[in-house]
């Protein structure tokens, strides 16, 4: 096969071809140059940079399976929280005080944000005040949790004369409110225009595009973002400090202090009992647990989307 | 509406006919619904100002602008005074803004620019989700056991070799502000981590394209084209953060040691104006929490400005994107 | 011819006397978005029982014009309609008028397939319940698949998604949700342009059939389908001597006359395929 490239080139040579052949530039790769090695010392930063973001989760997730783990037992789950000196118990009241005032706070805070969301993504979605809406959604997405508890207090507690359930429900309700409306708007706005001309074509009124197609189409959106605000509310603890306060016992009712799992690791965290201190990383456990299941479920709901 | 139904259209076989009454009035009480809510949250919003405001009024009125400069917090004899916790809201969240921002951002040009592939990505980027999902006081405890121990033999040694450097100015004897502004900036990374991300996948593909094209490295694209693109967003990603680190109570509460003193060492305790509402507006009498009041709007005004520069500066960005579509 | 030019010059678009009943009577002053004049004066009559083709270059408002008369441009806040569009007499843009009770006697098949997330079956039936239908609903879905056509693709998987169909089946889906509540009158936007040749043929065939019940307007920017289906064709041309694009009737006619005998200059070239 060299043969008629030596011809060629000979031939070349004998028709006194003028030019010397131009140099070509060595593209080869140069692992040592300068640039590379930037490239590279930059490259390892990144890696260990996230590699060292990862830790504190797979730190925590061990800690809470090795502390928590070993106290995690069905009296646990079940007992009233210890007195200081007393060994065993549990936190059942907290786990139940929990649920029923995230149950709460979404009963309050879905309708409503799916509702103002309706609003912002379909009805009117350039008006002054769906742009005010919409500000101040993502405004209170970043409000410090705590002053949902003060607004409470100063509204419901000072009000009611007492710390409740109900109290702390609306607090986390407050929380979970832009959450649910942001997402629930983002999920409605995804939903294809030529769907929603098809409903209005067959002679839908708006209310009937809204209930009957644009709903049950972005669903799995709102399912989403329902349930990540859930998550967020079951691991909020900051405004149940002074409207749910804490207990003792299982409630009873909406209207009396409630315990819950976030204030009960916040209490026992700071003891000097070992008791408590355990029974503080078992109910770590729990609410980690509680949290997960629902940021998963999102991601399962999220992801049924395609 | 009802003189219109077009009856004599009627064709046999057609169910064409107008919506009934019943359509008309779930029509309206719908939209009424709708607006209301969205009305509810503006009202909300405002109410929320107003009676955190209205309940401060009264400190505000005793107590003044003195009461944002003074470092006393005196139940007893009446004396207010939030300057320490200003300072240490102010200074533990920079301090997490720092750390939470150089790993947020690094990690977002992580997930974005090709370094991974497929499910190695979507591992790293649940990881960082997660991240944000763990509760704060699980954090705070998290924070008292296993970082606080880990960090105190490290600390003192610092205090002992360099405590003439104001930073490592005290001995870390327990809580303090390093561990609370090292698990703050934890909590904030996914913060960041996911606005730069946005604020990444913004610029769009053909920058990078021209890019690479020119003959960049990686490095050199991502440092010299992709990181100015999107700086808006990622200025916007860092705001926000800070403002979340801002309002961060309960593991500040657990780990700063609610100690009222202004410091510039990062192993002495100190507080926040989150941690000091947490930690004292449970036992309060009317006095202080009077005093918390005005705290709280102090808070309040605090975390509304940085998230209305933060919020303000991602319009900037996306709109920048959008015009030049 | 005198009396041709005279037309043209007064500005009025020319149509030669309608046959057959009018349903519709599109008589358009202008039509705005904003402060774009998109349509100018055009009067379009749609008779019964025929296919109305509206043909033109792209941006001469044919799909304007079609989407106000079930007053589907209601939807965009920045349109204005001046004019009047008569149904059996009565002007649909009357302010007594809710558009919504117009569109359920003017049916529309939109350009892009666009069948809901829900099953064949609640595609069809959505219309009939819609309307409050208390008869055999299943009778009726399948009397509305049959007529478009796809009854025998989609009877052994009614529960399954619209949106499984290929775009061809979709389409005709979506005729057959339209036609399931037997409405008057059905307006076509480019129904076939988001299909391959195959699948625009068996809704051509269908349009053929469906014209025996029903009154069809019908965009197209495909001049050979408004011959092979068009009893009447409306030639729609573009102004641009105002600065903007404003569209309005050139001529209106039986097909046969538009492509082969045509009245105006503009048409002719059109037609011929001397510009687009």
């Amino acid at each position: 096969m060299s043969e008629p490239n030596l011809t060629a080139t000979a031939e070349l040579i004998a028709l006194g071809v003028p030019e010397a052949p131009r140099r070509l530039p060595n593209l080869n790769r140069a692992p040592f140059e300068i640039r590379a090695l930037k490239s590279g010392f930059l490259t390892a930063l990144t890696w260990i940079a996230a590699l060292l973001a990862s830790v504190p989760l797979f730190s925590v997730i061990y800690r809470l399976a090795i502390e928590g783990g070993s106290r995690l037992d069905w009296e646990a789950l079940t007992a009233l929280p210890p007195s200081a000196f007393e060994q065993g118990g549990g936190f059942g009241n907290a786990i139940v005080g929990t649920l029923v005032m995230v149950g709460l706070a979404t009963l309050i805070s879905v309708p409503i944000g799916i509702f103002a969301a309706i609003y912002l993504a379909i009805l009117d979605p350039d008006s002054r005040l769906a742009h005010s809406v919409r500000f101040l959604s993502k405004a209170l997405t970043g409000f410090p949790s705590i002053l949902a508890g003060v607004f409470v207090y100063a509204v419901l507690v000072v009000t009611m004369k007492t710390y409740s359930a109900l109290a702390g429900g609306v607090a986390l309700a407050v929380l979970m409110l832009p959450t649910v409306v942001l997402a629930a708007e983002q999920a409605m706005m995804m939903v294809p225009k030529k769907m929603k001309d098809a409903a209005f074509g067959i002679g839908c009124t708006r209310a009937q595009v809204i209930w009957k197609v644009v709903l049950p189409t972005g669903a799995p959106g709102i399912l989403t973002g329902v349930m990540l605000a859930i998550a967020g509310a079951a691991g909020n603890s900051a405004p149940l400090l002074f409207t749910a306060l804490f207990s003792g016992y299982y409630l009873t009712s909406l209207t009396e202090p409630t315990a819950s799992l976030a204030i009960l690791i916040f209490n026992f965290s700071g003891m000097p009992y070992d008791n408590q201190i355990e029974l503080a990383w078992a109910a770590s456990l729990v609410l980690v647990m509680v949290v997960l299941v629902f940021n998963i479920l999102a991601r399962i709901i999220g992801r049924q989307k395609h | 509406m009802a003189s219109h139904h077009f009856d004599h259209v009627d064709r046999s076989g057609s169910v064409s006919g107008p919506p009934s009454a019943g359509d008309y009035i779930f029509d309206r009480g719908f939209r009424g619904v709708a607006w209301l809510s969205a009305v509810f949250i503006l009202a909300l919003v405002v109410y929320i100002v107003i009676e955190i405001g209205g309940k401060a009024l009264p400190a505000f009125s005793e107590y003044g602008f003195g009461f944002l400069t003074s470092t006393t917090w005196n139940v007893q004899t009446g004396q207010f005074g939030i300057l320490p916790e200003i300072w240490g809201t102010l200074y533990s969240s920079l301090l997490a803004l720092i750390i939470g921002g150089v790993f947020g951002v690094a990690i977002a040009i992580f997930l974005t620019q090709d370094f991974l592939h497929g499910h190695l990505a979507a591992v790293f980027r649940t990881i960082i989700e997660l991240l944000a999902a763990i509760p704060s006081v699980v954090y705070g405890l998290w924070g008292i056991y296993v970082l606080i121990p880990l960090l105190r033999p490290v600390a003192n040694w610092l205090h002992g070799e360099f405590g003439f450097v104001p930073f490592f100015g005290t001995s870390l004897s327990g809580p303090g502000l390093g561990p609370a502004a090292l698990v703050l900036a934890i909590m904030i990374l996914p913060t960041v981590a996911s606005i730069s991300v946005d604020a990444l996948h913004q610029v769009p593909y053909k920058v990078k394209e021209a890019a690479y094209g020119m003959g960049t490295t990686r490095w050199e694209a991502i440092l010299k084209v992709m990181l100015p693109t999107a700086g808006s967003g990622i200025l916007a990603a860092l705001v926000l953060g800070f403002g979340r680190a801002l309002g961060e109570t309960m593991a500040l509460a657990m780990l700063i040691g609610n100690s009222n003193q202004i410091s510039l060492s990062l192993f002495s305790p100190a507080n926040t104006l989150a941690a000091l509402l947490a930690s004292s507006f449970p036992e309060a009498g009317p006095v202080e929490v009077r005093a918390l009041m005005y705290a709280a709007l102090v808070l309040l005004a605090i975390t509304l400005i940085v998230n209305a520069i933060g919020l303000a500066v991602m319009k900037f960005a996306t709109r920048k994107f959008e015009a030049e579509r | 011819m005198n009396a041709t030019a005279e037309m043209t010059a007064a500005g009025a678009a020319s149509a030669s006397a309608p046959t057959g009943a009018i349903v519709m009577n599109c008589q358009i002053d202008k039509v705005f978005y904003g402060d774009f004049l998109a349509v100018r004066a055009s009067t379009v009559p749609i008779e019964k029982n025929k296919i109305t083709g509206f043909i033109g270059p792209s941006g001469c408002g044919k799909s304007t014009v079609l989407r106000s008369l079930n007053r589907m441009n209601d939807l965009i806040p920045i349109f204005r309609f001046e004019g009047k569009v008569t149904y059996h007499g009565q002007d649909i843009y009357d302010r007594k008028v809710d558009p919504v009770v117009v569109r359920r006697y003017i049916g529309m098949v939109f350009q892009q397939p666009n069948p809901f997330a829900m099953s064949i079956y609640d595609n069809v039936a959505f219309g009939l319940r819609l309307n409050g239908f208390k008869g055999n609903l299943d009778e009726r879905v399948e009397k509305a698949l049959k007529g478009a056509a796809c009854w025998n693709e989609v009877k052994d998987k009614l529960k399954n998604s619209g949106l499984s169909l290929s775009g061809g089946q979709q389409q005709r889906l979506c005729i057959a949700r339209a036609i399931a509540t037997e409405p008057d009158v059905l307006l076509m936007d480019e129904p076939c342009s988001a299909l391959d040749p195959i699948a625009t043929r068996r809704v051509e065939e269908l349009m053929l059939e469906l014209k025996e019940k029903y009154t069809i307007a019908l965009v197209t920017h495909n001049m050979q389908q408004a011959t092979r289906v068009a009893d009447t064709t409306a030639f729609f041309g573009v102004d641009i001597s105002q600065g903007s694009r404003t569209g309005y009737l050139v001529e209106m006619g039986p097909t046969r006359q538009i492509f082969e005998d045509p009245q105006e200059k503009l048409t002719g070239e059109y037609v011929r395929g001397e510009f687009s």
